[in-house]
């Protein structure tokens, strides 16, 4: 196993203490068995079926986006009302495989960390769950469903208390206790092999996606559309299509928290990618309201599809997303998340009829800070 | 044989004297810092220096300026930059090379690359208790002077007692560094913890101890330093 490869062009990487570095390997070698074993993958399919809901379904959007054809991925509608339960699940899976018995995760907005809750609670593993405690604010109802499903949530007290500092917070946890411990990191950054792994975890989104827009409209969309934070839903998403040259791929970050847009390349939590840094190299304050998106970092692989011009990346501010938010409750009966409101929120905005988001979590949790900052508005 | 003492101290204006103390009270070398902001193998001490530190505008540039005035009261006392990949990244990572000799550094050690990474970057590589042998083998065969033993699986900072996994580490290191100088780092704060560790290596890093006792200045610094000289010197 090699540590020098830098996985996606000149990104990736494994840009961590030598401690982690057996571990690293001990991972990539069980998920390259993993993924090839029939067993695996079907303990997922059965996971995915009569647990988290799948396939999730694919809803056409017409009063939301008059005059076009636009199609939601209904990541939503998932068991713990994200696309996180997909790599949570599949994570923890693997963790059994490994023989770990104790399983730590960051989280942001609480999607992550409820997914691995909820996840550790099925195979009955312990969890500790890292997050900021700005976060914690934010997301209560979130944090009270971690505890409830059995997770310990630690807060941090760190820098800007959000998810940079959960995500440190988490792999020093995971530094001391690498022996016995799984880090089920929640989106497709950290070091390799993780970015590959959560991306193959939620290429189900795409392959779903795909095969359902090609029965709905015989045809594959002009765009796909989804919002990018550390960008694992996103990476999902885009997997399927990738190879489709005519389908643009479109990303969609915070416009405060814009790794790939405003961001420089660097080094974040394991891995080279485009991040928010000064000259230095010193990592910048970040902002979104939304905490999944309010992260100075990105997965590697985007970086990568940026500079290739696969895929091309786009800011959207917290009043464009706000707005997004409230109109799709209104015209559609779906209360999005504020991260996926962000996706939503440039689809007007697009020269193309035909387009597909994926819309990857519900905003019950979203609906204290997003009245309040509606009302303030 | 005199044991090595590694004293570890972040680059604040302040640095260069308290190096200096740390020095004439008995350091063999000094680690110098060069802050950044999410230092992921660090503990809470070094962690809360490190945003000081930062906050007072020791960035790249004055860390150098930083290091360039210590070598300059220090004489030939080794002194090895301690930094993460994030700052040789925004530098350049030959630059960064380049200027820290220039400014007189005596080799790096880049905690979030291990050996393997970047072999054009010559550097102090660090091995730990989850090392594979073949891993000791390529940090010792490519280190540069010596290599840094981490006794524990954990991050920096005070522990109440010596990890009881350095003397396993010291065992399987030993034959696969054969003339490689080993200091241990990581945990070692108390006088007695340095001896026992020294019984094991050939030195001990010392650092957030360090970095606590440089905040109440060179003399209180010089203090501790020679505590730690006189146990090891004791054996």
């Amino acid at each position: 196993m090699t540590t020098t490869a830098e996985t996606f062009g000149e990104y990736g990487g494994r840009y961590v203490p030598e401690t982690l570095i057996p571990a690293l390997d001990e991972l990539a070698a069980a998920w390259e068995e993993a993924k090839r074993d029939p067993a695996y993958r079907d303990e997922l399919d059965e996971l995915g079926r009569t647990y988290v809901g799948r396939p999730s379904p694919l809803t056409r959007a017409e009063r939301f986006a008059p005059g076009k054809r636009l199609y939601l991925k209904r990541e939503d509608l998932n068991h713990t009302g994200a696309h996180k339960i997909n790599n949570a699940l599949g994570q923890v899976v693997l963790a059994r495989r490994l023989g770990k018995q104790r399983i730590i995760a960051e989280t942001g907005a609480g999607q992550h960390g409820v997914a691995t809750a909820t996840a550790c609670a099925r195979f009955g593993l312990e969890c500790v769950v890292y997050m900021g405690s700005e976060d914690m604010r934010r997301q209560a109802p979130n944090v009270e469903r971690m505890e409830l499903l059995g997770a310990r949530v630690e807060p941090v007290e760190l820098g800007t208390r959000t998810l940079k500092e959960a995500t440190s917070a988490a792999i020093r946890d995971w530094i001391t206790n690498v022996g016995t411990t799984h880090y089920v990191i929640g989106s497709c950054v950290g070091p390799a092999p993780y970015p590959e792994l959560v991306r193959e975890l939620q290429s189900v989104i795409g392959r779903e996606a795909r095969e359902q827009l090609l029965e709905a409209e015989g045809a594959l969309p002009e765009v796909v559309v989804a919002c990018v934070g550390g960008g694992s839903n996103a990476i999902g998403m885009f997997a399927a299509f990738v190879d489709d040259a005519e389908v643009r791929l479109v990303g969609v970050e915070a416009a405060g928290a814009a790794s790939l847009g405003t961001g420089r390349a660097g080094v974040l939590h394991g891995a080279r990618s485009s991040i928010l840094a000064d000259a230095d190299g010193q990592i910048a304050d970040a902002h979104s309201i939304s905490a999944g998106l309010d992260y100075p970092g990105v997965g590697p692989e985007h970086a990568w599809l940026r500079d290739t011009g696969r895929a091309t990346y786009i800011p959207c501010t917290d009043a464009e997303a706000l707005e997004a938010f409230a109109r799709l409750s209104r015209t559609e009966g779906i209360v999005p998340a504020l991260e996926s409101a962000h996706a939503l929120a440039v689809v007007a905005g697009l020269d193309a009829d035909y387009v597909a988001v994926c819309l990857s979590g519900r905003g019950d949790k979203d609906l204290a800070e997003a009245l309040a900052a509606l009302g303030a508005g | 044989m005199r044991k090595t003492l590694v004293i570890y101290l972040v680059a604040e204006p302040e640095t260069p004297e308290l190096a200096r103390a740390a020095v004439e009270a008995g350091a063999d070398l000094i680690e110098l810092g060069f802050p950044f902001s999410d230092p992921l193998a660090d503990g809470p001490v070094i962690q809360r220096a490190s945003e000081r530190a930062l906050a007072r505008g020791m960035r790249t540039a004055r860390c150098l300026d930083c290091l360039a005035e210590t070598r300059s009261l220090l004489g030939d006392t080794p002194i090895v930059p301690m930094t993460y990949a994030a700052l040789l990244e925004a530098y350049g990572w030959e630059r960064f090379a380049a200027d820290a000799r220039a400014h007189g550094a005596t080799s790096l050690i880049v905690s979030d690359v291990p050996a393997g990474q970047r072999p054009e970057l010559r550097r102090v590589h660090l091995v730990a208790p989850t090392s594979t042998d073949e891993r000791i083998q390529l940090a010792a065969s490519t280190t540069d002077g010596w290599l840094y033993l981490v006794t524990l699986t954990g991050t920096t900072g005070a522990r109440a007692e010596l990890s009881s996994a350095l003397e396993g580490l010291v065992a399987r290191t030993r034959p696969l560094a054969e003339g490689v100088p080993l200091y241990a780092g990581f945990g070692i704060s108390t006088p007695e913890q340095a001896t026992a560790a020294a019984r094991l290596a050939d030195g001990v890093v010392v650092g957030s101890r360090a970095v606590q006792a440089a905040e109440e200045g060179p003399a209180a610094l010089g203090a501790y330093v020679a505590s730690l000289r006189a146990a090891l010197d004791a054996g």
